[in-house]
């Protein structure tokens, strides 16, 4: 492992200015212990369509474990780096390397890890990428450091998906998970709203009004094919696929309020789960697939319960607060993240599903929609920041927050998408 | 709600009982919309005397665009799903329209504020909206005829974070199809 030395977060700048221009990245926030780590410029990056080391460095300080330092000197993965600088200058890493155009178009683009305190050589790797995957390679750099340096997987090569509205014209989007390199999936002039992926990452079902009605739709990521999943009588939502992909849990009003249903993912009748007066909605499953959680009104206010995946009895798992919705489980299933309403301000919440310790993570007042990062160490959600929709990540801690995409969009409804793509 | 509904329920009973004729496509019942067959000129309408009326009335009023909004929206208190006695003559009156022509359809659409999450307030939306449709048919109105929707809080009819489009906004929308 890693010798890590501590770095006391409230020595260093509570807000760390964007490291390029053209790079919309945010961040703020004071972290426990961010460890400092040198990033030089590239060899050949000018030439690049994509600032390599500015996605790298921007990555790892969204992580919250990380601070970013300039390498003045020019230099590349083949360099002798002068580590008695880089130690004056406080670094306990350095990250160097190359973008090369290849002959047949495509980069190749090169990195190299050094333990700064040790002097030593921590391995490299070499990626030979189309364009439209330099910043895939970038990211896969950042989730390699990251690992080496914290043990834990990067999710920086994962990607998202949420919803812009320019005014009436709605957008699906699948971005990295910086928030850039976005592709729309589906444009409309009705409302879309709740993606959620397959576990493969090749599918997002999500609910589109384009028929005048909520109809869940489920789309290949890749082709653009799309088809109906369900469209019944009434209001058909809130799809989540199961951890295996075999299965999505809805909501459908077909039979009167809303209520909980199974359907095949590859479409097929809806097997009921919930039968309450009251209004069943917003499930998610576990992990492991054999439970599913849920938002009720049964008990007067909206409340998460939880029940067994095939149906059966539920059980009240929020308990503080009037109004708890929109639940999502962290990958190791300790965790429940909610939006909680306390008078007039809705605010991103966690709860310690052994413990029973409730954290809140934001002092926003309109958060909606979180979405663990599939290594579970942060959050994507929606808010609201000078009177727009904007896109936030956050540490579970809430230490650390990023806003993604201040473009100008209203921005909502942020799902993250699985490891692979 | 409740008086409403207690007024006219032998009405309703009486109209209910006259629509049950209406066939129903049992196999796509199960895997699409319910959407019921047209119903024949000749065949299960409400009230026979009335018929050469109905088709007059249906025809002059056109769709839902060209009849006064006022007589299209029922607005909802807030967190409430109870359709106020101020909106009696909006639920009569298109009861009553949809009573006298069975192959008239319509859809209500609920709608919320802005405040909350989008997917419990859709299914808040859908509640106002099934208790207009309740309304509807306790005066006469079929089960057929109606479908319940909601667009949550997607598509407000007022822009603004105050008191003032929140409560424009928390309405449900009686739409001819």
């Amino acid at each position: 492992m890693w010798p890590r030395r501590t770095f006391l977060g409230a020595a260093c700048a509570a807000l760390a200015l964007p490291v390029a221009a053209q790079f919309r990245v945010e961040i703020s926030g004071v972290g426990a212990t961010q460890l400092p780590i040198a990033i030089a410029r590239f060899r050949g990056e000018e030439g690049s369509p994509q600032p390599i080391s500015a996605i790298v460095r921007a990555d790892l300080e969204r992580s919250g474990g990380f601070r970013g330092l300039d390498v003045p000197a020019a230099m590349d993965e083949t360099s002798a780096p002068a580590f008695a600088e880089l130690r004056g200058r406080g670094a306990d890493a350095l990250v160097a390397g190359s973008v090369t155009r290849l002959a047949d178009g495509r980069y190749d683009v090169r990195y190299k890890l050094w333990d700064v305190v040790k002097g030593a050589d921590q391995g490299g790797q070499s990626y030979a990428v189309t364009v439209a995957d330099l910043r895939l390679a970038a990211h896969r750099i950042a989730d390699a450091v990251y690992e080496k340096l914290t043990g834990d997987k990067g999710v920086f090569s994962t990607r998202i998906a949420y919803v812009t509205r320019a005014g009436r014209r709605f957008t699906l989007r699948i971005t990295d998970a910086d928030g850039e390199g976005g592709q729309a999936a589906l444009a409309s002039p009705e409302p879309i709203i709740s993606p959620a992926w397959s576990p493969d990452g090749r599918q997002l079902a999500y609910v589109s009004f384009e028929s005048q009605k909520a109809v869940v739709w489920v789309q290949d990521v890749q082709s653009g094919a799309r088809r109906k999943l369900a469209d019944f009588r009434g209001s058909n939502s809130a799809p989540a696929f199961s951890p295996d992909g075999s299965q999505l849990a809805v909501t459908l009003t077909r039979d009167g309020g809303s209520q909980l249903y199974l359907m095949p993912a590859a479409g097929g009748s809806p097997r009921r789960i919930t039968t309450s007066n009251a209004i069943d909605t917003e499930a998610v499953f576990s992990r492991d697939g054999r439970q599913i959680y849920f938002v009720s009104d049964r008990g007067g206010g909206p409340q998460i319960y939880r029940m067994p995946a095939g149906g059966g009895a539920a059980e009240r798992v929020t308990f503080t607060g009037s109004y708890n919705i929109s639940p999502d489980l962290s990958p190791d299933g300790r965790t429940l993240a909610y939006v909680s309403r306390q008078g007039n301000v809705f605010r991103l919440t966690t709860l310690d599903l052994a413990g029973g310790s409730i954290n809140q993570l934001t002092d926003t007042s309109d958060d909606e929609s979180p979405s663990f990062a599939p290594n579970g160490k942060l959050l994507i959600y929606a808010t609201r920041a000078g009177g727009r929709d904007v896109l936030m990540t956050t540490t579970l801690d809430g230490k650390i927050k990023t806003r993604l995409l201040s473009s100008g969009l209203d921005v909502r409804e942020p799902t993250w998408g699985p490891y692979g793509r | 709600m409740n008086a409403l509904r207690g007024g006219a329920i032998a009405l309703a009973v009486a109209l209910a009982g006259c629509s049950s004729s209406v066939p129903l496509n049992n196999d796509k019942a199960q895997v699409e919309t319910r959407t019921p067959q047209p119903v024949n000129a000749g065949g299960a309408t409400g009230s026979g005397a009335s018929q050469s009326q109905v088709t007059s009335v249906d025809l002059g009023a056109g769709k839902s665009q060209a009849m006064d909004p006022a007589m299209r929206t029922v607005y909802f208190d807030f967190d409430s799903y109870v359709v106020k006695d101020d909106y009696r003559n909006v639920i009569e009156a298109n009861a009553k329209r949809l009573a006298a022509n069975r192959g008239q359809k319509m859809m209500v659409e609920g709608h919320t504020d802005e405040r909350g999450g989008s997917e419990y307030n859709l299914a808040l939306g859908q509640k106002r909206a099934e208790a207009v449709v309740k309304s509807l048919e306790t005066l006469g109105a079929s089960d057929a005829q109606l479908e319940a929707v909601s667009f949550g809080k997607e598509r407000p009819a007022a822009q603004g974070s105050n008191e003032e489009a929140w409560a424009k906004n928390r309405r449900a929308e009686l739409k001819d199809k």
